[in-house]
């Protein structure tokens, strides 16, 4: 059981001063899962996944992420994981093809390799038309799709998803998560958050955050059963009315606008 | 170093798509090397000259015409009386009022001794000195072809003793100015731009998220610094390669010294002002804040460089700040190998503060490019 | 109305909150002007000169002597021969030789007439004829030393009167350029970096669509601009006063009066910049590479305008800086009022007006 869990979380815990974003959370996601990371705005989950993703260093507790220590090997990490943040992050100012090249060159892959996945992810995408012309001149929907393909230029073990569907039409939401599923069916782990209810339906596991703490976390049918709701939006509604969830004083994560 | 090639294509492909951007880069800061290179002169000339002749003698007069036909001066008015002149200097319109009195002529005859009102606008300190140097040189002569006209027999004829000077000016014969500051001003551009662009670069990645996005990939800090800042690097030689074209083309300014010196110690003074750049980028949050803070250091660095005013002429405390100045050893460098020739061992002392600056900024910025907080 | 305050309190939290920004922008101004007036100056000091001396008598050493006592140089080195020259110069460590010909003292009595070369590093042209000049000026002194119980007759004596500054400090001179371009970038480039700053994070639109009208969320924007440029302005003109000793001949409320209106020109400069700019990166490379240098060059501030060629006389006139600097030395060092200054003044508000004509135009265009 043990070797299959990619990702292993033990009391991780993350303070900005005196406020406590990410308290004690303890939880593990095994190999191929769709895992749903949920929580309303400011309960700290970017702040939580960017320690596992090893641009944030823990105030304590302990995490092995695709088989390494977040405090010793956050170089092995990166080389086995892929991210898509919230914000945006690809390039404007550069194509397509441009943003493919320079991703694939800064993870090491070779000058083969990247032509092949460019083509690849171009037909795949079917963006023969878009290839060539600069990223900033997309609509949002496709600029998501093309990176959350760069994103697994390098083959990751684990993917992390940053709230990826944020601000897209249904439609395009829809092809999104076709798109997740094909991944997972590969082997590859994906690691989402989200505040879509829908999409956690979506997630074969999933835990919610509240106030810095991990509520609840199983799968959605039994989660649902638990909370005695229909759907998560109410298994949701019902943990997070707790009287504690008000916004976090401080600025905790920095993150949400 | 092939990861380092991806980020440096990277970084050229965004510099040159800028449209925008590009004159502001390159023409902009060259047509400022012509136009700003022709307006920086000390040279003191086109004074604005009046006078009040209440003498009305054709003596007064001759002695007028000696400073209308100096090229130092132009005269611009004759006054009727001190209050139109004083009126005239507050308004800015003459700098020298030069007050022949009454009688003048004949007090020189009688008492072999006469006076003359000379008033100096003397706001800008040194320009008024060396008005007062013009005028008194004019009236000297003036004063001595007169004794040769009215010596009599019975005035004692005693030769003074005369010390005769001879002054050569080594390096820039006819103290063109031009000569001077063409270097100076080259010096300012390139860092001008180059710490501009470098120092809101990577601050601008940050605000937008890219950074963050690098930060989860494997690549090392060095890979990342390096690729950064390598087109920057780029960019200030081929600005002081366009620079140099136009001081010897335009301004047929003589390069005495060494090409090869010049750009050896250019590329190294460049990687201060990147590590400079570079630093100010990790520790502020947005580009209004990398760039205030460029901002100040610049000008800073700009006026203490000895490029428009002596670093000798500063107070002691002065000199020892101007010592964290780079732009000042990069202003001492050029001039003294571009115009004097001089050599590696010559520039020594310039070259090894700047190259000890480099490793030390370069240092502060690789240390202080977090990839993680 | 009272949504225009709320939306001025908003753009002050934004600068206050911003404490490294604030601290910038309010200490620069002090530390600027106090760095600059001290150190920037012309006036040559202790400049290190080398002396060839092929007589060595005591007329030589007497002439070394009043040479090294004066504050304006210090003798560096002796060298024996001309071949020494070059290496010296080229070390960049002396800026003059001084070479005594042969039986100067000999010459001097006998022939009465004697010589001394003076050879100057002129690719500093302005320092090389300041030291000719002032080495001349210790030489004539000399002279009428030598000379003094020879009668000379016929003598025209100029009686020089400087004025406005008597004792010729080059901090008159400077204090009202410093004060010019801190003023000047400060609220020029502020400005325009802040509104694009709006445009680039698209937060400007959300301010259009609001019940505000473009004029007001524009002058909401530069209204804590000004207060903090006000407050500048006052803390410089505080210290040129306290530290420098600078005069304030004319009246206090006229010199407020005009800086109010050069802050308002520069803003408007600033919003104009703002305009042509999608970007701060861009607001700010326009704002240094087309105020910072020819501010500091054209403005008068600190090479004479009068020494440049006609069409760079004809450019300065384009440069609000040059207009400023002439009011603020008519106000504080000669102490003249409007009846003067009407003219730099008109020019200071048309130059306003028009900034803002221009913004307001390309501000439509863009909208269409």
């Amino acid at each position: 059981m043990e070797s299959q869990n990619v990702i292993q979380v033990q009391s991780l815990t993350k303070k900005f001063g005196d406020f406590t974003a990410v308290d004690a959370i303890s939880f593990e996601v095994k190999k191929g899962e769709i895992f749903g990371f949920l929580g309303a705005n400011g309960a700290g989950k970017t702040t939580a996944m960017k320690m596992l993703i090893g641009i944030s260093m823990p105030t304590s507790g302990e995490a092995i992420v695709a088989g390494f220590d977040v405090y010793k090997n956050r170089d092995n990490i990166k080389r086995n994981i892929g991210y898509m943040s919230q914000k945006f992050a690809l390039y404007d100012d550069l194509t397509v093809k441009e943003n493919i090249t320079f991703f694939g060159g800064i993870y090491g892959l070779k000058k083969n390799q990247i032509k092949e996945k460019t083509t690849q992810l171009i037909n795949d995408l079917a963006l023969q038309e878009v290839a060539n012309k600069l990223v900033g001149s997309l609509p949002l929907g496709w600029k998501q799709k093309i990176a959350f393909s760069v994103a697994l230029l390098h083959n990751p073990k684990i993917v992390f998803l940053d709230e990826p569907t944020g601000g897209v039409d249904p439609i395009t939401r829809r092809q999104f998560w076709e798109m997740i599923y094909q991944t997972a069916n590969t082997g590859t782990t994906i690691f989402v958050t989200t505040h879509y209810m829908d999409e956690a339906e979506y997630c074969n596991r999933v835990s919610i955050m509240v106030n810095g703490k991990i509520e609840a976390l199983d799968t959605p049918k039994k989660l649902k059963e638990k909370y005695n709701a229909t759907n998560m939006n109410d298994v949701f509604l019902k943990l997070a009315r707790s009287p504690s969830l008000t916004l976090p004083k401080g600025n905790g994560t920095h993150t949400e606008n | 170093m092939k990861i380092i090639g991806y980020i440096i294509q990277k970084e050229f492909k965004q510099i040159f798509r800028n449209k925008g951007m590009l004159p502001i880069i390159f023409a902009v800061p060259l047509i400022q090397l012509i136009i700003l290179s022709n307006a920086a002169t000390f040279e003191i000339k086109n004074i604005k000259f009046s006078y009040i002749d209440s003498d009305n003698t054709s003596f007064s007069r001759a002695l007028v015409d000696k400073f209308d036909a100096s090229k130092y001066f132009n005269l611009v008015a004759r006054f009727p009386s001190t209050k139109e002149a004083n009126s005239a200097m507050l308004n800015g319109d003459v700098d020298v009022i030069l007050e022949i009195p009454k009688y003048f002529e004949k007090t020189l005859l009688k008492h072999k001794k006469t006076d003359l009102g000379v008033t100096i606008d003397a706001i800008n300190g040194s320009a008024a000195g060396v008005e007062n140097v013009y005028i008194t040189e004019i009236v000297q002569n003036f004063n001595k072809n007169a004794r040769v006209e009215l010596m009599q027999p019975s005035d004692v004829i005693n030769m003074p003793k005369n010390i005769t000077t001879i002054t050569s000016f080594w390096y820039n014969e006819t103290l063109n100015y031009k000569t001077y500051m063409v270097p100076g001003i080259l010096v300012l551009l390139v860092t001008l731009i180059t710490l501009f662009l470098s120092g809101m670069n990577i601050v601008r990645e940050k605000e937008i998220g890219t950074l963050e996005q690098i930060n989860v990939t494997p690549i090392k800090k060095y890979q990342f610094i390096i690729g950064k800042l390598f087109p920057f690097w780029m960019i200030g030689l081929v600005l002081l390669t366009i620079g140099l074209i136009i001081a010897k083309l335009i301004f047929n300014i003589p390069i005495v010294g060494s090409l090869g010196l010049m750009y050896f110690y250019t590329s190294v003074y460049l990687l201060v002002i990147l590590g400079i750049g570079l630093f100010i980028s990790n520790f502020t949050d947005t580009q209004q804040q990398a760039m205030f803070i460029a901002w100040f250091f610049m000008v800073v660095f700009l006026l203490m460089s000895g490029l428009f005013t002596p670093v000798e002429s500063m107070p002691t405390w002065a000199q020892y700040i101007t010592e964290f100045n780079p732009i000042k050893y990069f202003v001492q460098v050029m001039r003294m190998v571009m115009l004097k020739g001089a050599s590696f061992s010559d520039i020594f002392p310039q070259f090894i503060k700047t190259l000890g600056y480099a490793v030390i900024m370069n240092g502060l910025a690789v240390w202080s490019y977090k990839k993680i907080n | 109305m009272k949504r225009f305050i709320g939306f001025i309190k908003k753009e002050f939290y934004h600068i206050i909150r911003d404490k490294r920004s604030l601290f910038i922008l309010l200490g620069m101004p002090i530390v600027q002007i106090i760095l600059f007036g001290f150190a920037i100056t012309n006036e040559i000091n202790n400049v290190d000169i080398a002396i060839l001396d092929h007589s060595k008598d005591v007329t030589t050493q007497e002439i070394i002597n009043k040479i090294a006592s004066s504050k304006y140089f210090s003798i560096k080195e002796y060298i024996a021969n001309e071949t020494e020259i070059e290496r010296s110069f080229k070390k960049g460590k002396i800026k003059a030789v001084l070479i005594f010909e042969k039986d100067f003292s000999k010459k001097l009595t006998k022939e009465n007439n004697a010589s001394i070369q003076i050879i100057t590093d002129a690719s500093d042209p302005n320092t090389a004829n300041t030291i000719s000049n002032y080495i001349n000026s210790i030489l004539r002194n000399y002279q009428q030393q030598i000379n003094k119980n020879i009668h000379l007759a016929y003598q025209i004596n100029p009686n020089t009167k400087m004025i406005f500054n008597p004792e010729l400090k080059s901090v008159f001179m400077f204090v009202p350029g410093v004060m010019t371009i801190i003023l000047m970038l400060v609220s020029a480039m502020m400005t325009s970096i802040s509104i694009s700053r709006e445009k680039e994070f698209g937060t400007m639109e959300v301010l259009l669509v609001s019940p505000l009208k473009p004029f007001q969320v524009i002058i909401g924007k530069v209204v804590p601009y000004i207060l903090l440029s006000i407050f500048n302005a006052t803390v410089i003109v505080l210290l040129s006063i306290l530290v420098f000793e600078m005069p304030i001949e004319g009246s206090l409320l006229f010199l407020v009066a005009e800086n109010i209106l050069f802050i308002i020109t520069s803003l408007s400069l600033g919003i104009l910049i703002s305009t042509v700019s999608e970007n701060q990166q861009k607001a700010m490379m326009i704002s240094l590479v087309t105020l910072m240098l020819p501010t500091i060059i054209l403005s008068g501030f600190i090479f004479p305008i009068s020494s440049m060629p006609w069409i760079l006389q004809a450019i300065t006139n384009i440069i609000p800086a040059k207009w400023f600097v002439i009011i603020l030395k008519g106000i504080m060092l000669k102490g003249v009022g409007i009846s003067y200054l009407w003219k730099e003044t008109l020019i200071l508000i048309g130059m306003t007006l028009f900034f803002i004509m221009l913004s307001i135009k390309k501000y439509k265009i863009r909208l269409e």
